[in-house]
């Protein structure tokens, strides 16, 4: 029961941490960045080319997978997102599916369509605890979301960039009037979302080895989900939203159905959506005449 | 006055594109007659029907309804196996092939169109973003629970489980759906004409409902909610009525395109099938019915294109890339520029003739 916990708190970890850049992104850019899922991918297997290739450290790998993925993010958003500012979201919605289909295809002439098995950068071993043995990835992995949830709430709130960012996200017309420079905003924001994606791929596939070109969409799509779930746009929410989603799905494996888990976790989010139509921690506006 | 010419104008209009649909099916069946087309061609001529119908119908909620649906092909895919249900069910009882598919369609369509209303009631409450991935969301599981269902005929008739273990038919019983593995061995019996005559009536069909009263009173939903409202238009009930015929012609959709292979599995129609379609919709027009017909064949062929010329590798990565050029040109200055340029030679020209006369 409490190993199912940990598994389902680690997952959700992994889901929270994508789902901050899918959240952050959308904060700012009002846009729902379906890349993302992809960076993840390309994250995965940076790590993977300089451990395997280069032989590089997995520190470096990791290193080498957030540098890719944070140019990557900002090269997209000033190539693809940039001249599509103030064209309708459907519009912006279709280039970034089209930037997907561009990252998996491009992914597949470079690295083939074989699974890859990626070497975890945590190593194997476990830590025991009472009667509990619990993998070292698995704590690395809540120990880095923590890390990461601390470090960017302290960033979204202290820090002159982060008041920023939130100005922007608020009122961008207003924000751009107070003297915020909205396109390095907007770039800024998506550098971070995209580095938190490269740690999120680099500890995915530590803890589901496998690696293929179309990797990061399904986790890409949970974590969507789960942002959604916590309330889109809010930080805190994107965390609650992974967490809780990681838990749902891990359980639901394991109690009711390995099959319908995926469906389940939908259910649930459909649910929490008509009971509170903005999400859990999401900010619910009025509608004006 | 005015009016009955604008009627007569549209009138004109669908007659126009109705016949170039027309000229374009006997074009491409005298082709597949005389062999003039590749073997890998004439193979895609049903599933690019299935898509101009999946488009056509998507359309209705994206374009007219205005509410962005990521789970079309749940739709689709509850149609796809209701059909394949009705076909097996009906192979002994009607011979005609042409019959049972249409008898499949139609059963789809009814299946779907539950399945809509399922989905609908629920969602058309929630608005934009949160509309999508709740779509999305039931596209899913419609597509987790095809995946584990397990459907089979024996002389006591159909049986339905979602676990294997407890799924057992009779002597000479067969399986018809069998969770992940899916569908095998299917009566290969849609036909290019059969996705024709099924793309006439979906057009049909939808451009009457959208030229209708209800057409006008979904516009009006779209355009703004809350005046529609106001002036006695149930907004509800139109949003669901939209939602509800879209999903049933995609479950049509779906029965066509699964009679057309021999095998189909659930995962065949999942997010990024839903996807495909939004993509025609988008680059077709919102709202626009014939754009997405119009794109539906063009992009469903392109990737073929792009075999032919020996860039099999690269295809999709070309594709990825025309798209996104697509997007980006079609709201860049430079298309503003063009159109300008263009409007201002026209009324150049149309003062010159005024001058003349």
């Amino acid at each position: 029961m409490i190993n199912y916990l940990i598994t389902g708190i680690s997952l959700g970890s992994i889901y929270a941490i994508i789902a901050l850049g899918y959240t952050m992104v959308y904060g700012i850019a009002k846009m729902l960045n379906f890349a993302h899922g992809d960076v993840i991918m390309v994250g995965g297997y940076m790590s993977f080319c300089a451990t395997a290739y280069l032989g590089w450290s997995p520190f470096m790998g990791i290193l080498l997978a957030i540098v890719v993925c944070t140019a990557l993010g900002v090269v997209v958003e000033r190539l693809a997102y940039k001249p599509l500012r103030n064209a309708p979201a459907l519009a912006v919605l279709i280039t970034a599916i089209g930037v997907s289909y561009f990252l998996q295809n491009a992914a597949l002439l470079l690295w083939t369509s074989n699974p890859k098995t990626f070497t975890s950068v945590v190593g194997d071993g476990s830590v025991q605890l009472g009667t509990l043995q619990i993998p070292y990835v698995t704590v690395v992995t809540i120990l880095v979301c923590l890390i990461i949830m601390i470090g960017l709430t302290l960033f979204t709130n202290k820090t002159k960039m982060g008041t920023a960012m939130r100005a922007v996200s608020e009122d961008k017309g207003a924000a751009q009037l107070m003297g915020i420079n909205v396109n390095t905003t907007i770039s800024i924001t998506f550098a971070i979302g995209s580095g938190l994606a490269a740690i999120a791929g680099v500890l995915l596939c530590s803890a589901y080895p496998m690696l293929t070109p179309t990797t990061g969409s399904m986790p890409g799509i949970k974590a969507f989900t789960a942002a959604v779930f916590g309330g889109i746009g809010s930080i805190p929410g994107a965390m609650l939203g992974g967490i809780l989603l990681g838990i749902i799905e891990i359980f639901s494996k394991a109690y009711i159905s390995m099959e319908l888990s995926d469906a389940i976790v939908f259910a649930v989010l459909i649910i929490v959506l008509l009971v509170k139509p903005s999400g859990l921690l999401g900010k619910s506006v009025r509608e004006k005449v | 006055m005015n009016m009955i010419k604008k009627l007569m104008k549209t009138r004109k209009d669908s007659v126009i594109a109705f016949s170039i649909v027309i000229v374009a099916y006997i074009v491409m069946q005298s082709l597949v007659m005389t062999g003039g087309l590749s073997r890998s061609l004439s193979g895609m001529l049903v599933p690019v029907c299935a898509y101009i119908v999946m488009a056509v119908s998507l359309n209705l909620t994206v374009g007219i309804l205005g509410e962005l649906s990521l789970g079309h092909a749940g739709f689709m895919s509850v149609g796809a196996f209701s059909g394949i249900v009705v076909t097996t069910a009906l192979a002994d009882s009607i011979p005609s092939p042409m019959l049972r598919l249409a008898i499949a369609m139609v059963v789809a369509a009814v299946f779907a169109a539950i399945a809509g209303v399922i989905v609908g009631v629920p969602v058309l409450r929630l608005k934009g973003d949160y509309l999508a991935i709740v779509t999305l969301a039931f596209g899913e599981i419609i597509r987790n629970i095809v995946n584990v269902l397990y459907i089979g005929l024996d002389d006591r008739g159909l049986h339905f489980s979602l676990v294997k273990q407890n799924f057992v038919l009779n002597e000479g019983g067969e399986m018809i759906i069998s969770g992940p593995v899916g569908v095998s061995g299917i009566d290969k019996i849609s036909t290019f004409t059969a996705g024709f005559v099924l793309i006439l009536v979906t057009l049909f069909v939808i451009l009457n409902l959208i030229n209708s009263r209800h057409g006008r009173a979904i516009m009006a939903v779209r355009d703004n909610r809350i005046a529609a409202d106001s002036v006695g238009v149930s907004t509800n009930q139109f949003k669901l009525m939209a939602f509800v015929i879209s999903a049933a012609f995609a479950g049509m959709a779906g029965t066509l395109y699964a009679m057309n292979y021999s095998t189909v599995t659930a995962a065949k129609f999942d997010f990024n099938m839903s996807i495909l379609v939004l993509v025609f919709v988008v680059l077709g027009g919102l709202g626009n019915i014939w754009g997405s017909v119009v794109a539906a064949a063009l992009l469903t062929v392109l990737p073929e294109f792009l075999r032919a010329i020996n860039l099999n590798d690269y295809r999709m990565l070309i594709y990825s890339i025309l798209l996104i050029a697509m997007m980006l040109f079609n709201n860049s200055s430079i298309k503003q520029r063009l159109l300008e340029r263009r409007r201002v030679k026209k009324d150049l020209k149309a003062e010159q003739r005024k001058g003349v006369a």
